[in-house]
């Protein structure tokens, strides 16, 4: 691994860990918000934290929304982290009526109000079991990874191989299809199973581009 | 399922770790990137940086020494110390802390925690609360400010709930009487603060023994901080977490 990998500037986000992150696996990484940069790097990285409503606007304001959604149209690697997840989605119910990139048909909602909100900590991710059959090493292993949210996917979006997580309820922690891997929890903060998983998505997007199915 | 977290906690004064006994008579506990890393590798869920001279010396924690621990380590990081404005969060931030944690300057003005959550997420902000209890025969706690100095008249759990409703995702609640005695948590604080919020709290102050961390999670603490017997190596962060798997609380191994 010898690309440099661009996160995207998203206003407000951990985005000094993303990047010790990506130090740690020899990778350098360089911050940024220009819409071409984003459009035409080797491997983006959409880091998120904060709320949905201000990061779409944030993302709006410097053409970002288009560059993502064509690079997924050019099924170029992305890694979604977080609300990055979310902000692949339609709608979310932190932020009425804001409409997300809408790559993924769904709307984000809240945890019950009778859960501790934010899930905060580590908890379990488990690949759902339709992926068993698509016969290529998955990428999404069995783990226990760092989680920081109030809000969630709970319905596994068709067409995209999914792992779930238990809080409440089932919900999707991490959603995969071709080079394009989106996360509910913070690999760059969750140790070794983290720094592994993003090594190999890294190898992943690397690789030729996968057949289309 | 969720486990509970063992968050060990630095505080950091000089680029040093220190400990002392109610935030006074400071010793020498080594260096804060390498007791980070050890913490990181004996399974530590997360990591505490509380810049303890910050507030004093009207300054922001030191962010070479952020930076620094940082770079080891891959998990998360709540950094604390003389934050004033959400532009002193983002300084912390941008050296490299997950979450920031707000003390003395969130007591005197309030509306500084929904200013840093509104920028960054609530899921950023730790209401960090150092409660003192009262000599009252019903329990009550006062919270002390300026790293323990200053005694004010604000109710520890109506500052907690206050706090929630500004927006801090997780109230670090530390019992000043119990801070580095080592003779177990204020149990009656840690309860009626988690029986008050609907956030997750941090248990901390006076854990000495395995069955310590039990009763804190028993009495409703999401994750429970420790400084001097992690420091003193009286136990490691993996024997803690042994010790609550056989007690049946969720951990992770």
């Amino acid at each position: 691994m010898n690309r440099n990998v661009v996160i995207i500037r998203t206003g407000s986000a951990n985005i000094a860990s993303v990047a010790a992150a990506f130090t740690r696996l020899g990778v350098g990484s360089t911050v940024t918000s220009i819409a071409e940069t984003v459009r035409d790097a080797d491997l983006v990285v959409l880091p998120g934290v904060g709320a949905f409503g201000p990061a779409m606007k944030a993302l709006r304001e410097d053409g970002l929304d288009d560059a993502i959604k064509s690079r997924l149209e050019a099924k170029l690697p992305l890694l979604a982290i977080c609300l990055g997840l979310q902000l692949l989605f339609e709608f979310s119910e932190e932020s009425p009526g804001i409409p997300g990139l809408s790559i993924v048909p769904g709307t984000v909602t809240r945890f019950q109000p009778h859960l501790r909100t934010p899930q905060m900590g580590w908890n379990e991710v488990l690949p759902s079991e339709i992926n068993a059959a698509s016969g290529t090493p998955p990428l999404l292993r069995p783990s226990w990874m760092y989680f920081a949210n109030s809000y969630c996917v709970r319905t596994p979006p068709p067409g995209w191989e999914c792992a779930l997580t238990q809080y409440g309820g089932s919900f999707v922690s991490a959603m995969q299809k071709g080079r394009t891997l989106a996360c509910q929890f913070h690999p760059e903060l969750s140790g070794a199973a983290g720094l592994s998983l993003i090594k190999r998505w890294a190898a992943l997007a690397a690789a030729k581009e996968p057949a289309p199915c | 399922m969720l486990t509970r977290r063992i968050i060990p906690c630095l505080d950091i004064d000089g680029g040093r770790v220190v400990k002392g006994i109610r935030f006074q008579g400071l010793r020498d506990s080594g260096d804060p990137a390498e007791l980070a890393a050890r913490y990181e590798a004996e399974g530590a869920d997360e990591i505490a940086l509380l810049d303890i001279s910050a507030g004093k010396q009207s300054r922001i924690a030191d962010t070479q020494t952020i930076a620094r621990v940082r770079a080891v380590l891959s998990i998360p990081l709540t950094v604390g110390g003389g934050v004033r404005s959400a532009d002193d969060a983002d300084r912390l931030l941008n050296a490299g802390a997950d979450k920031v944690g707000l003390n003395t300057a969130a007591a005197l003005r309030p509306e500084l925690v929904s200013e840093c959550a509104e920028r960054f997420g609530s899921q950023c902000i730790v209401a960090s609360i150092d409660a003192a209890r009262s000599l009252d025969p019903r329990p009550t706690w006062n919270v002390r400010i300026k790293g323990g100095d200053s005694r004010t008249p604000l109710d520890a759990i109506e500052w907690a709930v206050r706090a929630e409703s500004l927006g801090a995702g997780e109230i670090l609640l530390t019992s000043w009487d119990r801070d580095g005695t080592t003779s177990g948590f204020d149990l009656d604080l840690t309860a009626a603060v988690a029986h008050s919020v609907h956030v997750p709290v941090i248990a901390s102050g006076g854990a000495s023994r395995p069955s310590d961390f039990v009763e804190a999670i028993a009495a409703g603490a999401e994750a429970v901080l420790a400084a001097t017997i992690f420091h003193e190596a009286r136990f490691s962060v993996q024997q803690i977490k042994q010790f609550l798997k056989t007690q049946g609380v969720e951990v992770r191994l």
